[in-house]
């Protein structure tokens, strides 16, 4: 149901002198409705991400709690619920305490701006790409204050590393969203979805290889979890919360998978359109699940990077690749477009044609740029001290 | 209603909305944190009337050792907010060079179709100008090995 049609609903039942309650009632239902639908589906999500990770290395998961371990998120919450709750004496109590709540408020409200219907919600603010952008970005703040308010060494590295990671990948995340900016015309998720006569993913496929690889870096899971790299770090930058605290943590990093998917579902995959008889909203959720699966996938695919190489494709890979991208992308929109500004299918299946091509060769430009070895650090070779023994023996 | 005061009105609408959605969101973390507390309250600090009382179903129970920090099992050495390498500083302020590139980006990436329809290449060709300009300077960064995390 979309907001004017509960407003509208509400409206029908009080004198108009009030109708600015009725705007806060519906505004309140639907944002309590949207928020807790968003957190009932991390809860699943996490025990399918917990489950499909076994399955991935051949064990089976949480299975014991309710049908195939379904309930297993609840027991987890009441467990935390009522676990002590430690502070350590020397941390920063205030900042401490609101460090969780910063990092799980950005990403629900990432929700306002997603449009899940075709006139969903509060889908209609007219800067949505950059609200998204500016709101995410405050999960640095969040992660730096945690790593700071804990006074622990490995909670203070994991921050400053998260910091300086998440603050690399925006640059490219932003820079790949500018390619759609400049087809959709506008900054609104509404007419991104709405301009999308073929979808973006194959109209700019770099955009989105870059998107989602700068997305998975944000919201820090492998392979860039360098924020709380557990075999070198203890856990980052939440080495020293526990309980109900910790939950919050958890809950906001199990979220920020589904907010990349539903962003990336939006801008990339065409929302809410589909094939006609099934509803839009079948489809944008078949859509954010794939997504999901897709980045669930690499997660347990690829081993974690090192710092130095993160660090080294963000700006020597991503940066120059989401440039060459939106470049292209205005080049052939200017060449391209009618005389009234907009654009046809036909071209749109031409600038798939050129883009495609534009993508395997810019990628393995910057490939043979930067080389395998060329992302590394570089050591001279040193001589075994072992075989200097063999050798001196063998004289 | 004239023009402006709709569109007045419609922008706040649309911030309204934001601004009580924002404070749900916030409500939801705040309300997680108040329910564990209330959990670790005493018994006959807090009853509710007829309502019954808050059971302590969380243990608080500090020491000494609990309330340290963690440090691999012996006592933190040397200070825990201290230095930090310079390269932190040196990614932080060419990301903020290019952050502003791309906020500089945004508008002109939006009205890119319908400007380049009255004014032709010239709009293309400024951005073009911008762009290479920072290239120029992403190329020096990288010579000067300012990208290096080393």
């Amino acid at each position: 149901m979309s907001f004017d049609q509960l407003y509208d609903l509400l409206d029908r039942f009080v004198p108009e002198s009030i109708d600015w309650m009725v705007f806060t009632v519906t505004a309140l239902i639907l944002s309590l409705a949207v928020i807790n639908a968003m957190v009932l589906c991390t809860a699943l999500y996490t025990w399918f991400e917990r489950r499909m990770l076994g399955r991935f290395q051949s064990r089976i998961g949480p299975n014991r709690w309710g049908p195939f371990g379904l309930l297993q998120p609840i027991a987890d919450v009441i467990k935390l619920l009522v676990k002590e709750d430690v502070i350590p004496v020397v941390a920063d109590r205030a900042v401490f305490t609101l460090a969780p709540v910063v990092l799980l408020v950005p990403a629900l409200m990432v929700f306002i701006v997603i449009p899940f219907g075709e006139q969903s919600f509060l889908g209609k603010l007219n800067v949505g790409v950059l609200f998204i952008l500016g709101v995410t970005g405050v999960n640095t703040l969040a992660i730096i204050m945690g790593g700071w308010a804990s006074r622990n060494k490995y909670a203070l590295f994991g921050a400053m590393r998260g910091a300086a990671m998440l603050i690399s990948y925006e640059v490219p995340m932003a820079l790949s969203l500018i390619g759609v900016i400049i087809l959709a015309g506008s900054i609104s998720l509404v007419d991104i979805v709405s301009s999308q006569g073929i979808f973006y993913i194959l109209v700019q496929p770099l955009a989105f290889l870059v998107f989602m690889a700068a997305a998975s870096a944000e919201m820090s899971r492998a392979p860039f979890d360098m924020i709380e790299s557990e075999s070198e770090l203890g856990a980052g930058y939440h080495t020293e919360y526990s309980g109900i605290k910790y939950a919050i943590f958890q809950l906001a990093e199990f979220m920020a998978p589904l907010v990349t998917a539903a962003v990336a579902t939006v801008v990339f995959l065409g929302g809410t359109k589909g094939i006609d008889p099934i509803p839009g909203q079948v489809w944008f959720l078949l859509k954010a699940f794939s997504v999901v699966f897709v980045l669930l996938w690499v997660r347990a695919t690829w081993p974690r990077l090192r710092v130095d190489q993160i660090m080294g494709f963000a700006w020597k890979g991503l940066f120059p690749l989401s440039v060459i991208n939106f470049f292209v992308v205005a080049v052939e929109l200017f060449v391209l477009q009618e005389p009234d500004g907009t654009i046809t299918n036909q071209s749109m299946m031409i600038m798939t044609g050129i883009n495609w091509v534009v993508m395997v060769v810019s990628i393995v430009l910057i490939a043979t740029v930067l080389g395998q070895g060329k992302l590394q650090h570089k050591l001279p070779p040193q001589p075994s001290s072992l075989a200097n023994m063999a050798a001196s023996e063998g004289d | 209603m004239g023009g402006e005061a709709a569109v007045l009105d419609d922008y706040f609408r649309h911030y309204g909305l934001v601004a009580i959605f924002t404070a749900v969101a916030v409500a939801v973390p705040v309300g997680m944190l108040l329910v564990s507390w209330a959990a670790s309250l005493n018994v006959d600090k807090l009853t509710l009337g007829g309502f019954g009382s808050f059971v302590r179903v969380r243990p608080s129970k500090p020491d000494d050792v609990k309330m340290s920090i963690y440090e691999c099992g012996f006592e933190t050495l040397s200070g825990t907010w201290h230095r930090f390498n310079f390269r932190f500083y040196s990614f932080a302020l060419i990301f903020v060079v290019f952050d502003v590139e791309v906020v500089f980006l945004f508008p002109w990436a939006a009205s890119f179709g319908i400007l380049s329809t009255q004014f032709g290449i010239f709009v293309l060709a400024e951005m073009g100008l911008f762009i290479a300009i920072l290239v120029v300077g992403w190329l020096y960064a990288w010579r000067k090995g300012a990208l290096e995390w080393a």
